[in-house]
């Protein structure tokens, strides 16, 4: 068989991770500090797992609606609107996806004609450039700078968009910088979007983990609503990677087209995990609070002592990560990545492996217990320290 | 923003340093502020949470219900306090409900626990009562489950 003829030639093109050698080694040193993976180390909390053991005691084994349980939805749009400030009607604006990711999938797929273009701001999550390309879109990437906190200014959108810009991925609060666009930032975003015909792609799956404020979406801004589409999901605010539970928010014609699609692919999401989702939205606001708390308590360690020992390091405001600087070593991310696994065994990711904007940081996540992140740090001070040694600094 | 007891709670082996930076406090006043908790009984001590199981020291624990005759709050406090000043005492509580104190004791055999009872807490003056349930397994204590985690097995993935 000639398979190469045979696959799809937009898949082809696709490149595998960029840091694919760093991953071979991480992946043989079975006992290294990761920092790495970008999940929550919470297990989701007992009630939740509760719910969904006693839907299947009770035998709810079969598909739900496509549109996900009517239950479920009723429960989304009360969150939304208590959480946030979010106003969806459960019949028709809300959709339950297998993640934020099929959620993101489908939106692409439904919006993009062939050669449309989509901005994304990176280094970010790494989805939505291939996404954009398996769905005959063209990604165009913009560059976020540290010396903005990594927010997506009004002047690099302007310069961006072309009569071909069909959608604007907005993934704030973000993976990897922990970086948040606060409102007025997006006012200013919104003023550049209002006269053209641009979709807002705002992907909010940390929007429960900010700190010290509360997350605003691109759809608070009255004159936003009706071109932003809301991905979120349980897997960052209730530890809920594993169950695959998104939902996706938008005005009704959207989520129609989105719903058409989704039952084709997907038919509905897995029950299981809905009824565990009901509770999550019913009586998990307290598990969240527990959650953030405790990012938070470890987020201040780590920023505090990155800086201390020398790594430049802006006060992420969202997420669980940390974004360093780590240019005043003269490598690499990756050189810096490398040595820092074989010399110390603790993980930590790349910059570029967000895009091109990541070239010169590294991403920490902080979702990790105290007692790794302690060790952690005490491991990159020993590793700074035996660097500019050799640097004969 | 956790207080100090709160991170303490969970881990009290860590440095001041550590706990400062989540407590949102300086080193000097963490070590300060543990100081006066030490002297003024709100820290009353750290310990280490040990499954004795897996090491090879036999022990045996029970909780022993103790009814009083009933007296004042005072009263009970002199009666518990005659109770708890033997080292057997691990843990002890003033309940509501059907008896009255609970006290959990360990030995290193059932007999020297049987022992207790009887020639210790029973013959106490005020006491009219007691029940000894034998611990047979411990599941948690303090948050922390006993034995380890089933290791899982999964292949790296990029999130």
């Amino acid at each position: 068989m000639n398979y190469d003829s045979l696959l799809n030639d937009k898949i082809k093109n696709i490149k595998p991770s960029g840091i694919r050698k760093f991953f071979d080694i991480l992946e043989e040193m079975t006992d290294a500090i990761s920092l790495g993976i970008g999940e929550p180390d919470f297990v989701t909390p007992w009630h939740i797992r509760d719910a969904g053991i006693y839907s299947l005691e009770k035998g709810h084994t079969k598909y739900t609606s496509n549109a996900g349980m009517l239950e479920l939805r009723r429960e989304i749009a009360r969150y939304m609107s208590r959480r946030f400030d979010l106003h969806y009607e459960h019949a028709g604006q809300i959709l339950v996806t297998v993640g934020g990711s099929e959620a993101i999938d489908l939106s692409l797929r439904v919006l993009l004609n062939p050669r449309d273009e989509v901005i994304i701001p990176v280094p970010s999550f790494v989805c939505y450039g291939p996404l954009t390309e398996m769905a005959g879109g063209v990604p165009v990437y913009v560059e976020l700078k540290g010396e903005n906190q990594f927010r997506l200014t009004p002047e690099q959108l302007k310069a961006a968009i072309t009569p071909k810009t069909k959608v604007l991925v907005l993934p704030f609060p973000s993976n990897p910088t922990g970086g948040i666009m606060e409102r007025n930032d997006l006012e200013g975003i919104a003023e550049v979007l209002k006269d053209t015909n641009i979709m807002v792609l705002s992907d909010e799956i940390y929007a429960e983990l900010t700190y010290g404020q509360r997350h605003v979406s691109m759809a608070n801004l009255p004159e936003m609503y009706e071109r932003t589409i809301v991905v979120n999901g349980f897997s960052k605010s209730h530890a809920m990677t594993g169950w695959r539970m998104g939902y996706v928010c938008a005005p009704k014609p959207v989520i129609a087209a989105m719903t058409k699609l989704h039952q084709f692919g997907i038919m509905s999401a897995p029950t299981t995990s809905q009824y565990a989702a009901v509770e999550a939205m019913r009586n998990g606001d307290g598990d969240i609070a527990n959650m953030c708390e405790e990012y938070d308590s470890r987020r201040r360690y780590l920023v505090e002592n990155l800086n201390r020992i020398g790594l430049e390091c802006f006060e992420p405001k969202g997420a669980f990560y940390v974004f360093p600087c780590i240019k005043s070593t003269g490598l690499t991310s990756e050189e810096f990545c490398q040595q820092f696994l074989m010399e110390e065994k603790v993980a930590v990711i790349p910059g570029n492996a967000f895009g091109p904007g990541g070239e010169g940081y590294v991403r920490a996540c902080y979702a990790s217990s105290m007692k790794d992140i302690a060790e952690a740090v005490s491991r990159m001070d020993n590793f700074l320290t035996n660097l500019r040694r050799r640097q004969g600094k | 923003m956790n207080s100090l007891l709160e991170l303490l709670e969970q881990d009290c082996t860590q440095s001041h340093a550590q706990l400062a930076a989540q407590a949102g406090m300086t080193e000097q006043e963490v070590k300060q502020e543990l100081e006066r908790m030490e002297k003024d009984g709100t820290i009353l001590g750290y310990q280490a949470i040990i499954d004795w199981d897996k090491v090879k020291r036999e022990t045996v624990t029970a909780l022993i219900e103790v009814k009083v005759v009933p007296q004042s709050i005072a009263g009970f406090d002199r009666i518990a306090q005659r109770i708890y000043q033997y080292d057997e005492v691990e843990s002890m509580y003033l309940m509501s409900g059907a008896f009255d104190l609970t006290v959990i004791i360990s030995g290193r055999t059932l007999r020297e626990v049987a022992q207790f009872v009887g020639e210790r807490l029973a013959p106490i003056e005020g006491v009219t009562g007691t029940a000894t349930h034998f611990i047979l397994k411990k599941y948690k204590e303090k948050h922390l489950v006993f034995g380890k985690p089933e290791p899982e097995e999964r292949e790296l993935i990029f999130v």
